[in-house]
C-alpha cells in the first residue's frame, strides 16, 4: 500500500493541487472566500491584485483591445511564474481538463482501447494557436476563449453546469476512442502557448543515463513522448517546453534514473 | 523520380493538407464565434461597454457575478447562443437591484464594465458612482396585455421602479367603456429608464407585459433632418452631426441651380 502511494506520489500531489485551486475558486463563488476569486481566465488574489491568463490577454490584444493595467500585470505574473520557474506545469498541475484526459488515458488502458482513428501531428496545436490569433484579428474577439472547452469546464465547476458536460464528455471520448492524448497532447492551443514559453524554466526533469536499463516504462506513460529523446542515451535535462512536469516518468522508473531538478542542482 | 522532386512534392502535399485543415477548421470555428458574438438579445451588467467592445474586453473571469449581492448576474453557458462565459441577467428571474456602490463594476479587471459610464465626474476628477446613469436596456410595454390598459387597477411596475415618477410615470385617462372610471396607464420615459428590470420582475401577468430589451433593439432613431425644435436637448443633436455643405459652389451657382427648373428633372 505504501509502495502504491509512493508509486503515484506526484499523481496524488497533482490532484491535490488541481482540486485545491478549484476549491478556492468554488469557495470564493459560494462561501465568500477571498483567497482566490474568479476563475482561470482572471482571478483576484486576497482581494488585492489580479492574475490573468496571458494567452487570453494576447488574444484580446489581437482582437484590437488595449488591455487594462490590472490584467497586463496579472498576465505578466503568470508568464514569469511559468516561463522562469515552473515550466509547462499549468497543464498537469492546474488545468482541470488534465483530470478528464488522464481519466480517458486510464480508461484506454483499462479497456485495452488502442485504436487511433485519426492521425494528428503533435505540431497541430501550434497551427491552432496561430489560427486563434488570426481569427481574433478577423472577428475582433478572443477567438479561442469563445470555444475553449477548458473555460467551459472550469466555469461549469465554479458557477454551475448547463449543458457543459456534453462538451467535456466530447473531449473524454475524443481522447478515449479517436486518438490517444488528442486534446492535451495535440490540439490545445493553450498548451501550445505554455510549451512555447517554457523552454528556459528552472524546474525540469533530469535524466541519468547510467542508471537507465532501457525498459521504456517512462515512454509508455509519458503524454508527450517526444520530449524523452535523451532517455538511455545521455545524462541531462529534459529541455523541451512540451514537458508538462507531471512527474509520471519519475514515479514509474524502477531504477530512479529520472528526478525533478531545480536550476540543474541535483543531489547526486 | 529524383529524391529532391519527391520531397518537394511531399512538402507541397503537406502544405495543402495543413492549409485545408486550417481553412475548414477556421471557417467552422469562425462561424460559431461570429454567431455568438452577434447575439443581440442580451442584457449586460451596468456600465458595460457597447456590445462589440464589451465582448472584446470581457475576459470571462466571472468576478462581477461573484460580487453581485443579489445573484442577478450569470455567465452564459454553452447552448445559450450567447458569447460563452460573458455575464448577463434575466430580469424576470432576478432584476438588477441598482446597488449604489456598484460592486460588479468596481471589481471588473478589464474595464469591460466601465466606471465612467456609471459615474458623475466631479470637478476634482474624482469618480462618484451614479447607478442611475446605467443603460442596461430599456423597458417596453405591451399595452394589449397590460391590465392597467384594460381598465383594471394595477400599478405594480410603477411601484417597483427605482426611478418612480421619472422612468415610469402614470397617465390618467377617462375610461370610455364604463364612462365613470379612470384608466391609470403606466408609461415609460426612455431617457431615464436604466433597464434594471424591476418592473418586469414585478409585473403580475403570466408573461410580463412590461419587459426590458437592449436599447439597440427596442428603440428607433431619427436622423437630424427632423429635430424637436421646442426641446433644447434635442436641438443639440445637430451639433453632434456632420452636416454636408458643398463648398465648391459659389452663391451665384447655388442660386442658378435652384432657379433652373431643368435641374429638377432627371436626365434621360
Amino acid at each position: 500500500m505504501k509502495n502504491n502511494f509512493y508509486k503515484n506520489r506526484f499523481l496524488i500531489f497533482r490532484r491535490v493541487v488541481q482540486i485545491s485551486i478549484l476549491l478556492l475558486f468554488v469557495g470564493a463563488s459560494h462561501w465568500g472566500w477571498t483567497i482566490l476569486k474568479g476563475n482561470l481566465s482572471a482571478a483576484k488574489v486576497f482581494d488585492s491584485f489580479y492574475l490573468a491568463d496571458p494567452f487570453a490577454v494576447i488574444q484580446m490584444l489581437f482582437a484590437g483591445r488595449i488591455p487594462s493595467w490590472d490584467i497586463v500585470i496579472g498576465a505578466l505574473i503568470i508568464v514569469v511564474l511559468y516561463a522562469l520557474i515552473a515550466g509547462r506545469s499549468f497543464c498537469s498541475w492546474v488545468c482541470p481538463m488534465n483530470i478528464i484526459t488522464d481519466l480517458a488515458q486510464w480508461l484506454r488502458k483499462k479497456f485495452g482501447l488502442n485504436q487511433n482513428v485519426l492521425k494528428i501531428k503533435k505540431n497541430t496545436r501550434y497551427w491552432l494557436l496561430g489560427l486563434s490569433l488570426v481569427l481574433s484579428i478577423i472577428l475582433g474577439v478572443a477567438a479561442f476563449e469563445f470555444i475553449s472547452p477548458i473555460g467551459v469546464l472550469h466555469r461549469a465547476i465554479i458557477y454551475g453546469v448547463g449543458i457543459s458536460w456534453w462538451i467535456v464528455l466530447g473531449i473524454l471520448f475524443l481522447d478515449m476512442f479517436i486518438k490517444k492524448n488528442a486534446w492535451c497532447g495535440h490540439l490545445c492551443p493553450l498548451g501550445a502557448f505554455h510549451s512555447m514559453i517554457s523552454h528556459k524554466s528552472m524546474l525540469k526533469i533530469y535524466h541519468k543515463a547510467d542508471k537507465c536499463t532501457s525498459c521504456w516504462d517512462c515512454k509508455e506513460v509519458c503524454p508527450e513522448v517526444q520530449v524523452l529523446e535523451i532517455i538511455a542515451k545521455k545524462d541531462g535535462l529534459i529541455r523541451s517546453g512540451e514537458c508538462t512536469n507531471c512527474g509520471r516518468c519519475i514515479e514509474i522508473c524502477e531504477e530512479n534514473a529520472l528526478e525533478f531538478s531545480f536550476l540543474k542542482i541535483n543531489k547526486s | 523520380m529524383s529524391k529532391e522532386v519527391k520531397s518537394r512534392r511531399e512538402w507541397f502535399k503537406s502544405l495543402f493538407q495543413y492549409t485545408g485543415l486550417v481553412g475548414v477548421g477556421g471557417v467552422a470555428w469562425g462561424t460559431k464565434v461570429y454567431e455568438d458574438k452577434t447575439a443581440e438579445l442580451v442584457l449586460r451588467p451596468p456600465g458595460a461597454l457597447e456590445e462589440p467592445d464589451f465582448v472584446k474586453a470581457c475576459i470571462k473571469c466571472g468576478l462581477c457575478v461573484e460580487d453581485c449581492p443579489y445573484d442577478t448576474l450569470q455567465l452564459a453557458k454553452p447552448g445559450t447562443n450567447l458569447p460563452i462565459g460573458t455575464p448577463y441577467f434575466t430580469p424576470r428571474e432576478i432584476p438588477c437591484y441598482m446597488c449604489t456602490d456598484i460592486p460588479c463594476v468596481k471589481i471588473c479587471p478589464t474595464n469591460a464594465l466601465s466606471e465612467p459610464l456609471v459615474s458623475d465626474i466631479q470637478e476634482s476628477d474624482e469618480i462618484k458612482f451614479n447607478i442611475n446613469k446605467a443603460e442596461m436596456g430599456v423597458a417596453v410595454l405591451d399595452t394589449e396585455n397590460c391590465l392597467a390598459y384594460w381598465g383594471i387597477r394595477c400599478d405594480a411596475c410603477y411601484r417597483a421602479c427605482p426611478l418612480i415618477d421619472d422612468a415610469l410615470i402614470l397617465e390618467y385617462e377617462r375610461n370610455e367603456r364604463t364612462g365613470k372610471h379612470a384608466l391609470i396607464k403606466p408609461k415609460i420615459n426612455v431617457d431615464s429608464c436604466t433597464g434594471c428590470g424591476m418592473c418586469e420582475h414585478a409585473c403580475i401577468t403570466e408573461k410580463a407585459a412590461i419587459f426590458v430589451l437592449p436599447r439597440e433593439l427596442a428603440l428607433g432613431k431619427v436622423k437630424t433632418d427632423y429635430i424637436k425644435g421646442w426641446e433644447k436637448k434635442d436641438e443639440q443633436r445637430i451639433d453632434t452631426t456632420d452636416v454636408y455643405i458643398d463648398k465648391g459652389k459659389t452663391d451665384k451657382q447655388t442660386l442658378d441651380y435652384l432657379n433652373n427648373p431643368n435641374s429638377l428633372i432627371d436626365e434621360e
